[in-house]
């Protein structure tokens, strides 16, 4: 059957090492973001890597305007519709806290936004009974740290929105994945120092066979399970005086 | 947030560099940087991607498919895609690149910074020669290149030099699907080796040698021959990876002897016929990912030369003296090539090709030298997507289309803004 793709954050830097495997694979694919020419670019890659089809969207997390007509369009696809979210951004932290204002965006992005339009994905993918979504979190949501809380915040936002529309989708035979990266070499962490790096590609590989092996939550690398189950279980009196 | 302070290396991990490096992942990030040498995925043995104390591009996220026209066979394509992507992806529809280097990850860019060549250089030539167009980025403007120009032929093999490489147009060829009929023949020594090379019709040749053969046996190998083919069933195979750098005892004299031996032995006395992937074919080192690591921290050298037809006796004296040192690595190949190339600093000419890995070693650098005065002496040349010790004077004598080339690379970068440690160490650029 056919097997369709909606990706949201398309030209994010892991989404376009996904994209890519997709397309090989030979699924229809939806890239949907903000930059329309560079789509544009990616999809006529996708369509000389294999994809049946490969169309763009615009799509903006801070912006739902145009979400129930991107609905629409899906809906006209048969076969199986599948999402995978990539939105979101990461200020520094202290030019967030220099500018407070900014923590609106971040949750749109990562957060209000993905969650606004999987919330209206839902029925359709609840309706087909098929399916997958696999939503990109990030090990700084599993807990508050004074270099990245805003960020981390609006992470573990969108994780416990996925938990609870796992719980729900489940029952219909729509598997949503929580993916928990920790740091990925991409344009977002250029030149910063960061433990435990891993590349796109690897991210986008673990992707696809969690998804295979329908996995719940899953870590990339799966080091960083461990790191925060660790970090996770620092009682709040001695965390608070640390700087990890 | 653009550079990004790094130490890389050429694939050989003898020669590194320390500097400054960016990855673009769009044509408007890469339009923001300013001027400086362009490499792809650093599968140049030496310093051509090395460019110490200064900053150099990562083109390797730029590497996206354009356009295809199934009527021509053109694909139009960013310079930071692999090759081996382009036959993955087209060879089961029928396409194929019609040169593709020994690695698939070499980058089209690369391809043609180096015009590289294939095992089926002999019937159609070097890369250069299937690129109906390309675009290079000078001092901060695109400028389209076509064949026949100057500046063409300065930019095929050109080493990056006439402006970053930004997207080409290659010419497909006709294939029969994506799995190789390979054939595999004994050698068993260095004249019936050239015999079986001269004499072979296939699209495809090459022939591995056991560089550490001595005696009659000098110059024996496997010869393999291979053609797409349609129809058969895709054997399965599965990347393995080097995860840590080998010590250096794991290419050992005797070590090495033993693998040849049993890699020899491998074919029957009369040969064999096998179905391969067709990756597996052009590729075969591919699976094994980072294999650069078995020669350990201090990394390797390839020295690559080609002499004429005429000079095959001269070839044979410098396998004798490689095979007498005991230096020699597993991973040696002989070839004949035919006359093409596209660009001024190009590698081929017709005659005979041998390429082999030391480990980067004191008596291993002084072999390669002596073998280096022996190729200019037998009228030949070495590869510089290989070389990481030649001499400036020795590439001059090599190279005599070089002065017309450095008139070409100082109109088109001035202000010598894409030198690399490679143009300086061998003063490419300027008269000496």
């Amino acid at each position: 059957m056919k097997n369709s793709w909606i990706i949201l954050g398309a030209t994010s830097g892991i989404a376009r090492a996904l994209i890519r495997r997709l397309a090989e694979q030979g699924h229809t694919l939806f890239l949907a973001g903000r930059n329309m020419p560079e789509l544009e670019a990616i999809a006529a890659d996708c369509r000389l890597r294999g994809a049946p089809a490969a169309e763009i969207m615009r799509f903006d997390a801070r912006d739902h305007s145009n979400y129930a007509e991107l609905i629409a369009q899906l809906e006209a696809q048969d076969g199986i519709l599948n999402c995978a979210v990539f939105t979101g951004s990461m200020p520094e932290q202290d030019v967030v806290d220099a500018n407070p204002q900014m923590i609106e965006g971040v949750m749109a992005d990562s957060y209000t936004g993905p969650a606004t339009f999987l919330s209206l994905l839902a029925p359709l993918m609840e309706a087909r009974g098929s399916g997958a979504i696999a939503g990109i979190g990030s090990v700084a949501g599993d807990r508050g740290r004074l270099g990245n809380y805003v960020y981390g915040a609006s992470k573990a936002a969108f994780a416990t929105y996925l938990s609870g529309l796992r719980n729900r989708l489940g029952r219909s035979g729509v598997h949503v994945m929580t993916v928990k990266p920790g740091p990925v070499d991409t344009p977002m962490t250029r030149g910063m120092e960061l433990p435990l790096m891993t590349t796109p590609d690897a991210v986008a590989d673990d992707i696809l066979q969690g998804l295979a092996r329908k996995r719940n939550v899953l870590y990339t690398r799966k080091i960083w399970q461990l790191v925060m189950g660790i970090i996770r279980i620092i009682p709040e009196p001695i965390f608070k005086k640390m700087s990890i | 947030m653009d550079w990004k302070d790094s130490e890389y290396t050429g694939w050989g991990r003898a020669l590194r560099a320390t500097g400054q490096l960016a990855r673009p992942e769009t044509r408007d990030a890469l339009a923001r940087l300013e001027a400086a040498p362009a490499f792809g995925m650093r599968r140049s043995y030496g310093d051509a991607a090395l460019n110490s104390d200064g900053r150099a591009v990562d083109m390797s996220a730029l590497d996206r498919m354009i356009a295809f026209d199934p009527e021509t066979g053109d694909l139009q394509i960013e310079a930071g895609a692999r090759i081996g992507d382009v036959a993955r992806a087209f060879a089961p529809r029928g396409w194929l690149p019609p040169v593709m280097p020994g690695t698939g990850f070499a980058t089209i860019g690369g391809c043609i910074a180096q015009d590289v060549h294939g095992k089926n250089h002999h019937h159609i030539g070097s890369f250069g020669q299937h690129i109906r167009q390309l675009t290079l980025l000078q001092n901060g403007a695109e400028r389209i290149v076509k064949p026949g120009s100057a500046l063409f032929r300065a930019t095929l093999g050109g080493l990056g030099q006439t402006g970053v490489i930004l997207r080409a147009t290659l010419r497909l060829q006709r294939c029969k699907g994506d799995v190789m009929l390979v054939t595999e023949r004994r050698a068993p020594d260095w004249e019936r080796h050239l015999g079986l090379l001269d004499a072979s019709r296939a699209s495809y040749t090459v022939g591995w040698i056991d560089a550490t053969a001595t005696g009659a046996a000098l110059g024996r190998g496997i010869v393999e021959e291979g053609e797409t083919v349609a129809g058969l069933v895709r054997p399965r195979a599965k990347p393995r990876k080097i995860p840590f750098d080998a010590p250096h005892w794991a290419l050992a004299p005797p070590v090495v002897r033993a693998f040849n031996r049993a890699y020899y032995h491998r074919v029957p006395r009369q040969g064999r016929s096998l179905v391969r992937r067709l990756e597996d074919f052009f590729f075969p080192l591919d699976k094994l990912h980072d294999w650069n690591r078995l020669y350990g921290k201090r990394g390797f050298h390839q020295f690559q030369c080609v002499v004429p037809l005429a000079a095959a006796d001269a070839l044979r004296a410098m396998l004798a003296e490689i095979a007498g040192s005991g230096l020699a690595s597993p991973l040696a190949v002989l070839k004949r090539m035919g006359p093409g190339r596209a660009g001024d600093l190009s590698f081929p000419m017709e005659g005979y090709t041998l390429a082999i890995d030391f480990p980067n070693r004191t008596e291993a650098r002084a072999l390669i030298h002596r073998l280096e005065t022996r190729t200019l002496e037998a009228g030949g040349r070495i590869y510089l997507a290989k070389d990481s010790l030649a001499s400036a004077a020795q590439i001059r004598a090599m190279y005599p289309d070089l002065p017309q080339w450095q008139s070409i690379v100082a109109k088109a970068d001035p202000a010598g803004a894409l030198e690399t440690d490679m143009t300086r160490r061998l003063n490419l650029r300027s008269e000496i």
